[in-house]
């Protein structure tokens, strides 16, 4: 900017590689590991699986992982907004169901059935009310979220038994909603949205690269700059790779992706988002500062009734039926594990909204790795909670390291 | 006759139950002034500020700025007026940096909305330089990272960072060791020099009688008198905080009387 700002303060300059990589073993030292171990977990149980069966890394198993993780993937987007409030909400699972009957049920072609855009408009409606039901009952009335996402849970599995009616199971004809869950991009296609992805996520990065120059301030390296974006280049290129010698990239897999990047987006380069983080961080300070505490707590929830709905539609087309036992299941416990174990604290203020996508990774491979060497489902939920467990108990330690780093 | 305070209190009286917290406390301060504020635990002090900021809604009297009568509905009432507080928890978000929370609540955005990180950054690296905070490395870095000083200066900095005229502290070196006292004393006289009224809560005489240039005595919720730093001892601010002569006997309407004895 102005020529003062520049000779008043140290000449802006990019760090070099090794300041970048103090930076970073400072952070981690001082208990801000981000996603390290949830990276180093998927690493690991790759290799473990792989090792022991070479379908692992196919071309077909990690097609059908992506389209098996989806739901809850969306579903745990929402669920790390309420945590980053240090709110949780139980009802994730009963509302996807809830979605899912609702979107149905209006969809059943017996002559009263709407256009499938009603259906999903009127789906999302019930949901952000809900989400707006649970936000007034905690800040208005008080009570613990817990309590109410409970009861709500339990409402929400009684609206699925009603709706699925007499046979217990609606089938899904709509071609649009089938097509969600069930369709294969071109190999060209696949190629193109893995371009576009690495091109846009380069040029976020530079932009910001540059403005922080801009400003006088010092930027990442440039090693760093390369290094980021050619790990995006093998993650992107890598999965159409992939899955191009399968089916295809899954059409759903696409609408993950953009979905999370909006809300990633939104929580963090919007004041909202700060101000989610800042009212999980310390509500009365984010009070003090003027926030309207209330309003960003009410918003959360309706995003995660929101978001567990759009997972209930996604698992709906991806069954292409809708039962009474739809959102039952382990799809609640998976949903919030999965935000948990991608880095989400439970201690509100800490997370990220890639955390969802992570930790259904971690869960969806799991869950095929186990199925690919016939474990029984025994098995798998033990193997499911021992990850939680130690997902949570690294949260807590390094929580306990933050707290000691500071206060020198 | 002196010019008109920047911000004064007239007649403020505050109710709980049967505490009663303030009784016709009268304050004034100037523009470039700084007025210590003092007082045994429960004398008043911070309902006094808590009435000042809109935290609580009081009984009686008014609150003028720039000698208009005002009424300041909460914490962004008070900034908008220039009137920043700085509370004894400061209520800082730890996961947040420096910057984020200097810049919570008023964020600048670009044209797409989105946060004007790096615009942010180099201000507070600004305000944090102008006001001579050098013990901070780097205005990115989280607050949970920062010693009790630092905290303190990050929450400082935050409340006079926005054009604000009047900065009140609350208590703001109760918890510092001795060089991150003067860090925080010299700061304060730093605000001063640039023509902000300041009011510091605080226990510790020795520290006020440095910055200060008037004591205002609290006892019991009462206003015990106004103190010019240079007509006055710490013995004598000391008496009046113990055994100041109250005009009004509490307990008159109500069973406090027994406290008195
Ligand atoms: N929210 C409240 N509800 C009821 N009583 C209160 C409340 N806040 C303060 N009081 C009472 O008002 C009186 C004045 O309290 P205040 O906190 O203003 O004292 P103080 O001078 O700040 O003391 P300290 O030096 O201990 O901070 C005390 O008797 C206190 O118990
Ligand atoms: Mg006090």
């Amino acid at each position: 900017m102005t020529s003062t700002t520049r000779s008043s303060t140290p000449e802006p300059a990019r760090q070099t590689l090794g300041e970048g990589l103090n930076t970073w073993i400072a952070n981690v030292r001082a208990g801000d590991i981000g996603s390290l171990p949830v990276i180093l977990g998927l690493i690991a149980i790759t290799i473990i699986f792989q090792v022991q069966n070479d379908r692992f890394l196919s071309a077909q198993n990690l097609t059908n992982a992506i389209v098996q993780m989806a739901p809850i993937a969306f579903i745990s987007t929402g669920v790390v907004f309420v945590l980053l409030i240090g709110e949780i909400d139980l009802s994730v699972g009963a509302m996807s169901g809830v979605g899912g009957v609702i979107i149905a049920r209006l969809l059943v072609p017996d002559g009263n059935e709407i256009n499938w855009v009603l259906a999903l408009g009127v789906a999302a409606i019930v949901a952000v009310l809900v989400g707006g039901v649970h936000g007034w009952f905690v800040t208005k009335l008080g009570v613990p979220s817990l309590i109410v996402t409970l009861a709500t849970f339990f409402m929400g599995t009684g609206v699925v038994l009603a709706l699925a009616g007499q046979q217990g199971l609606i089938r899904v004809q709509d071609p649009t909603v089938i097509g969600i869950a069930n369709t294969f991009l071109s190999d060209t296609i696949g190629w193109l949205v893995a371009v576009s992805a690495v091109a846009i996520y380069a040029i976020s990065l530079f932009v910001t690269d540059r403005a922080n120059l801009a400003q006088g301030l010092t930027a990442g390296s440039w090693a760093a700059f390369g290094g980021k974006v050619t790990m995006a280049a093998i993650v992107a290129f890598g999965t159409v790779a992939i899955t191009n010698a399968d089916r295809g990239l899954p059409l759903v897999g696409l609408i993950l992706g953009v979905t999370v990047v909006v809300w990633l987006t939104i929580a963090e380069r919007t004041k909202f988002g700060r101000h989610i983080y800042a009212v999980g961080g310390n509500a009365e300070g984010a009070r003090r500062a003027g926030i309207n505490v209330d309003r960003i707590k009410i918003s959360c929830f309706m995003i995660a009734s929101f978001m567990a709905a759009f997972g209930g539609l996604v698992l709906a087309s991806r069954l292409r039926s809708v039962d009474n036992s739809a959102g039952g299941g382990n799809l609640l416990l998976n949903s919030i594990a999965a935000a948990v174990i991608g880095g989400t604290s439970l201690f509100g203020g800490r997370g990220k909204i890639t955390n969802a996508v992570q930790g259904a990774l971690v869960i969806a491979a799991v869950e095929s790795g186990m199925g690919l060497l016939g474990w029984p489902s025994d098995r798998k939920f033990i193997v499911t909670g021992f990850i939680l467990l130690l997902a949570v108990s690294v949260d807590t330690v390094t929580r306990r390291a933050r707290q000691t780093s500071g206060r020198a | 006759m002196e010019s008109t305070p920047l911000l004064e209190t007239r007649g403020i009286s505050k109710r709980f139950g049967s505490v009663q917290a303030l009784f016709e406390v009268d304050l004034k301060l100037h523009a470039g002034e700084v007025v210590g504020l003092v007082g045994d635990n429960g004398a008043g002090k911070s309902t006094l500020v808590k009435s000042i900021a809109g935290n609580h809604t009081v009984d009686e009297g008014t609150v003028l700025f720039e000698g208009k009568p005002v009424t300041i509905s909460g914490p962004k009432a008070a900034s908008d007026l220039g009137i920043e507080v700085v509370y004894q928890d400061l209520a800082l978000c730890d996961n947040l940096t420096v910057t984020q929370n200097m810049f919570l609540g008023r964020e600048e955005t670009n044209r797409f909305g989105l946060l004007s990180e790096a615009t942010m950054q180099r201000q507070a690296a600004e305000t944090m330089k102008s006001l001579a905070v050098t013990t901070l490395s780097s205005v990115s870095q989280n607050v949970a990272r920062l010693s009790g000083g630092q905290r303190q200066s990050v929450a400082v900095a935050k409340a006079v960072m926005w054009n604000s005229k009047a900065v009140i502290l609350d208590e703001p070196t109760a918890a510092l060791g001795v060089a991150q006292t003067r860090q925080v004393l010299d700061l304060v006289k730093r605000l001063a020099e640039r023509g902000l009224g300041v009011i510091v809560i605080s226990h510790n005489l020795h520290d006020l009688f440095e910055i200060v240039d008037t004591f205002l005595v609290l006892r019991l919720g009462q206003s015990i008198g106004s103190y010019t730093k240079t007509e006055t001892s710490q013995q004598e601010i000391v008496e009046a905080i113990t055994a100041g002569q109250l005009s009004h006997v509490p307990g008159q309407d109500s069973d406090e009387i027994r406290n008195e004895s």
